[in-house]
């Protein structure tokens, strides 16, 4: 009788232990005061964290610069009543008047937020979506996803999307290149980097011209192995970053005249990701090295009108050291301060660090999964449309 | 502090349990519990060799059947110390980690030869079906024999999957069972087992079964206000979740007088489809995999003097596996790779005297990896182990210590576009000792204090050092060192209301070092990206009780509880330790706390089989933030069997609800499992 008495007790001991479920709850944002807060003529700033692939957890964080506050993983309380929340993998985000538009790649989508309550207005359905540019009342969307042909021979090519804000709808397409990732509006035409990513080892090189008023592509120039990001300055230079093979062709920043037609530089710098800001282009290159099986880290300020690199530093107090992946940059040209996005594993939370125009470090805090992109949010729409450039 | 009383409560009732068994007469007759074991035992073995210094967890015979379970993968879920990674559905993947030392430190044996596969070092035992299994042992550390081959040394853990060994009834030449499997997911499964007696001392086994599933279920989606209102709720059906499934099975068994001898092929074939992640706006995936593994592998163990016995084994495989994903909006991918391995053994010991024996045994073993990806390396390896093994017993005291030479030579090119830019070898050769204690102080009472350690390593993988793009072949071996102290108690009566009962305790801190993470990457589940991250410190607590009753003499209970208890930690980077940092984190979907529960009660031809699965909060990666918590799931299963006597044949119908409150649960973050669902079970035995 005792045995089965402390059998009982026992299995009593183990339904105790056993924690229960609950219902899932919808994440409240976490408001961490980061700094003192400061007048700035822009309210404040979005981040885009891509999340690890699968894992649904692309999320969106806030930063203003009013109160100082960083709020992170925001999207949800916003938006309460869409499932499975913001989608798998962010990869772009971007401010067109007074909305927000994220490029979710996995959920093939793109989500449109009102900008200053992140709001869900609706979404853009583009399967593989990766960049997004605005002209005139249309979105411009790259799609690593061709038209679904039954071919064995079939060969993947991209497309553009053009979208119209208005209605939220794909109104044409445009086939470009292999697996397009960058773009840019200047001109007249819309350029567009084909990448060729799936296509491994035979990578694209070449930039697609599209025509902003026939919407056709005229011509593809050919830069450089596995192309990336695009950035127009005002003197009519293209840069082009290409990401290199991995294997013996190392990335690299090329800069092309759009009015003589040609390529006019090649910068010999390493470049995962960059901004412009005043005539400056901040990069950051991570390098995997095949040989010593090691990521190399370089950080860059090349000068946009004299096409050479100004400095080979960014960070000037040794915070550099503690970034272990850098993976996006972003820099206000009202105040000079530089932002830096750490993915550090691609598991766990990244970071983000806000540097002094001196590459001083100000303040740094915990963000979602892979941080990566950053877009200004003020009321003077001029403004923003150069300082999210 | 939940802990320590638990511990305490167990504590408690083993010390109670003892007094009470003071009392009572002191019987070794094997219970109903292990009266299947016992029996096999006996027509394996001429003679028992050297006992276990640890003994095994066991699922066996009839109680394994009784486990609602449809693969080895579900029936391991009932031992103590081992978690499943499961994709979910029929044909999603399914592997196993023991204490948390990753699925690759764990070594799969099926009839007493390793499972390879150079490639992941992943055994999905979601392939392995239940029909043709008679038992599963679960080993912590090695199995505590020493007569085995030099591959049985060299895992963190071992699961020893034991094929049905033919037996006939007095007179009979022939036994023939058909089984027919359907329920929920659409699925079809009927079997087929062909026994023959063809001499006094050969027999023949034939097994094949077909499995046909359409892996659809409902699962939903819902998150609540903190209020505990709904915020959003979605359901829906689980799509490319097919199987189609075919193994053949074929085995000689026989002896002599001097020994005995078993050959086997097996041949599995089939296409699924991979279900993929929930994610939003992706409902439906198209990815599909085809398996087509064959092997053949024999043994040969002989006594070859009065001291001196041998056993050989050989073993060659080859798997083919093939990956497509036909989606055109996302990389198409059509991807093949072949296995091979060659395998072959010889296992010698030496018994000194009465009470000490030595083993030395040698393997070697080839492997091969060829695929259609690009830049591809083709790697080789030659692995040759030399296992120096003793074993000693003294009074109440058995030992046995182990040492393992470790010899690999992987041979690969470099190759881009075509070319072939360099020929590369590697070689590699490691130590790694292992000792197991066991203690009986008192000889009037089965109570054993059990102590072992053990050093080993795993390779990387050949998809971990040379898949394109993602391998890294500077990986170093992933190592894992297991301390272990621990008791059992065990009793046995015919007479006593309590007919059996087992009770074990055991603590174990382990730390795994230059750790291999996999996670998942794109869109195929076998496609990872490979990180060396560093150290894991595991200090866990697993206990077990197992009580079979005889409550009328025609009414039997029978129960097993396992509890466990892990802290598993992240200790790879010191500098990693603020907001959000990852030091001291429990790693990804390790629960602090996991258990099970199953009874039995057995009427006549009667079966009623209860069984109970817990796994507490766990996170999926190392932060162990909000945004990585995944919840606690626990599931009930019942299942009900009948048996009919049929003249000289029998037919036994079962039928079996799982998930009885049809749970919405994830094991693996946005991969629904399925709710409650049915299944009916036909068996007929002529």
């Amino acid at each position: 009788m005792r045995l089965r008495h402390n059998i009982l007790l026992l299995m009593c001991a183990v339904a105790l232990l056993a924690g229960c479920r609950h219902d899932d709850v919808i994440f409240i944002p976490e408001e961490v005061s980061v700094t003192q807060p400061q007048y700035a003529e822009l309210y404040g700033f979005y981040l885009l964290n891509e999340g690890t692939m699968n894992y649904n957890n692309s999320s969106l964080d806030y930063y203003d610069f009013s109160t100082g506050i960083y709020s992170r993983n925001i999207y949800a309380s916003a938006n309460p009543d869409v499932p499975m929340e913001l989608g798998d993998v962010g990869n772009d985000i971007a401010i067109y008047g007074s909305r927000l538009y994220a490029v979710i790649n996995c959920s093939n989508k793109v989500e449109v937020m009102d900008a200053r309550t992140t709001r869900r207005i609706g979404q853009v359905d583009i399967p593989n979506c990766r960049y997004i540019k605005f002209h005139k009342g249309f979105a411009y969307v790259t799609s690593y996803a061709g038209e679904v042909i039954i071919d064995p021979n079939y060969e993947q090519t991209g497309y553009v999307a053009k979208v119209d804000t208005a209605t939220l709808q794909v109104v044409a397409r445009c086939e470009v290149g292999f697996q397009p990732d960058g773009i840019e509006i200047s001109e007249g035409k819309i350029f567009v980097a084909n990448s060729g990513g799936y296509m491994v080892p035979n990578y694209e090189n070449t930039i697609s011209v599209i025509d902003l008023e026939t919407f056709r592509e005229e011509e593809r120039i050919p830069i450089a192995k596995n192309l990336h990001r695009l950035i127009q300055d005002k003197r009519g230079i293209l840069w082009i970053s290409a990401r290199g093979d991995y294997y013996t062709e190392q990335s690299d920043i090329y800069a092309y005249d759009i009015r003589k037609h040609r390529l006019v530089k090649r910068m010999d710098c390493r470049v995962s990701n960059w901004c412009a800001c005043d005539d400056k282009l901040y990069v950051i290159g991570t390098e995997f090295d095949m040989m010593t099986m090691r990521n190399t880290i370089s950080w860059n300020v090349i000068d946009m009108n004299k096409m050479e690199i100004l400095s080979e530093k960014i960070i000037n107090d040794g915070t550099e050291e503690e970034i272990i992946m850098p993976y996006g940059i972003k820099v206000n040209s009202l105040t000079k301060d530089i932002y830096v996005l750490d993915a550090r594993d691609y598991r766990n939370p990244g970071r983000l660090y806000c540097f002094d125009s001196y590459g001083m470090l100000k303040w740094k805090i915990r963000t979602g999964i892979i941080p990566a992109h950053i877009v200004f949010w003020g009321n003077n729409s001029n403004n923003l449309t150069n300082l999210n450039n | 502090m939940r802990v320590t009383r638990l511990l305490f409560l167990l504590l408690s009732s083993v010390l109670t349990v003892l007094c009470a068994g003071a009392q009572d007469s002191v019987s070794h007759v094997a219970s109903r519990l292990d009266s299947m074991q016992y029996l096999s035992n006996v027509t394996v073995y001429a003679t028992r060799p050297y006992a276990e210094v640890i003994p095994a967890q066991t699922l066996s015979g009839r109680q394994l059947e009784r486990l609602n379970s449809h693969s080895v993968a579900d029936a391991v879920r009932y031992f103590a110390g081992v978690q499943l990674k499961d994709y979910g559905g029929v044909g999603g993947i399914k592997t196993v980690d023991m204490r948390s030392m990753g699925s690759n430190h764990m070594g799969v044996f099926y009839d007493g030869i390793q499972l390879g596969n150079a490639q992941n070092g992943q055994i999905d035992l979601g392939k392995f079906s239940l029909d043709n299994i008679e038992e599963i042992a679960l080993y912590n550390g090695q199995k505590s024999e020493i007569f085995q081959p030099a591959r049985d040394f060299g895992s963190a853990g071992s699961i020893y999957l034991r094929t049905r060994r033919p037996s006939f009834a007095d007179g009979k030449r022939h036994n023939l069972n058909v089984t027919f499997r359907t329920g929920s997911f659409g699925l079809a499964n009927p079997s087929l087992r062909w026994e023959w007696k063809a001499g006094e001392r050969v027999s023949v086994a034939l097994n094949a079964e077909y499995t046909y599933a359409t892996g659809r279920y409902r699962f939903r989606y819902h998150k609540v206000f903190s209020d505990g209102t709904l915020a959003w709720d979605t359901t829906a059906v689980r799509q490319n979740g097919d199987l189609n499934s075919l193994r053949l099975e074929a085995t000689v068994f026989g002896h002599n007088d001097r020994g005995l001898w078993n050959a086997k092929a097996y041949f599995y074939d089939s296409e699924r489809g991979i279900p993929g992640a929930i994610i939003n706006n992706v409902w439906k995936a198209s990815q599909r995999q085809w398996d087509r593994n064959f092997f053949a592998q024999g043994r040969y163990q002989t006594r070859v003097t009065r001291r001196y016995e041998l056993m050989v084994n050989a073993k060659y495989a080859r798997d083919y596996m093939r990956y497509l994903n036909p989606d055109t909006t996302l990389m198409y991918l059509d991807n093949k790779f072949w296995q091979d391995e060659a395998y072959l053994s010889a296992a010698n010991k030496v018994n000194l005297a009465d009470n000490w024996d030595v083993n030395l045994s040698v393997d070697y073993k080839w492997n091969y990896l060829n695929s259609t990806l690009k830049n591809f390396s083709y790697p080789t390896r030659h692995t040759l182990l030399t296992a120096l093994a003793t074993a000693y017993t003294i009074g109440g005291l058995k030992a046995q210590a182990s040492l393992l030479y470790t010899l690999v030579n992987d041979r690969y090119s470099s190759r881009y576009n075509g070319d072939v830019l360099a020929r590369h070898s590697k070689s590699l050769n490691k130590w790694t000792p292992a000792v197991f204690l066991s203690y009986r102080p008192m000889a009037a009472h089965d109570l054993n204090i059990r102590a072992f350690y053990k050093k080993i390593f795993r390779m990387p993988t050949f998809n971990d050092l040379y898949y394109t793009d993602i391998g890294n072949a500077s990986l170093n071996p992933e190592y894992a060192h297991q301390w272990n102290v621990g008791l059992q108690y065990q009793r046995m009566s015919d007479t006593d209301f309590v007919s059996a009962l087992r009770l074990t305790a055991d603590a174990y801190y382990n730390r795994v070092t230059d750790k291999i993470i996999a996670i998942p990457k794109g869109n195929g589940q076998y496609r990872w990206m490979m990180m060396n991250i560093g150290t894991v410190k595991i200090r866990g607590i697993d206990l077990t009780a197992r009580i079979a009753m005889r409550l009328t003499r025609e009414l039997s209970l029978n129960g097993t509880l396992n509890y466990t208890y892990q802290r598993a930690q992240d200790y790879t980077d010191p500098t990693d330790t603020g907001d959000g940092g990852t030091y001291r984190g429990q790693i990804a979907y390790i629960p602090w706390r996991s258990g099970s529960a199953v009874a039995h009660l057995g009427w006549r031809d009667l079966d009623v089989n209860y069984s109970f699965i817990y796994v507490g909060e766990r996170y999926h990666d190392s932060a162990n933030t909000r945004e990585q918590y995944e919840q606690p799931w626990y599931t009930h299963d019942l299942s009900a069997s009948y048996r009919l006597r049929l003249g000289k044949t029998s037919l036994r119908v079962t039928c079996e609800v799982n998930n009885v409150f049809n749970q919405q649960y994830d094991v693996i973050h946005n991969y629904p499992m399925p709710g409650r669902n049915y299944k009916l079970i036909l068996k007929y035995d002529i």
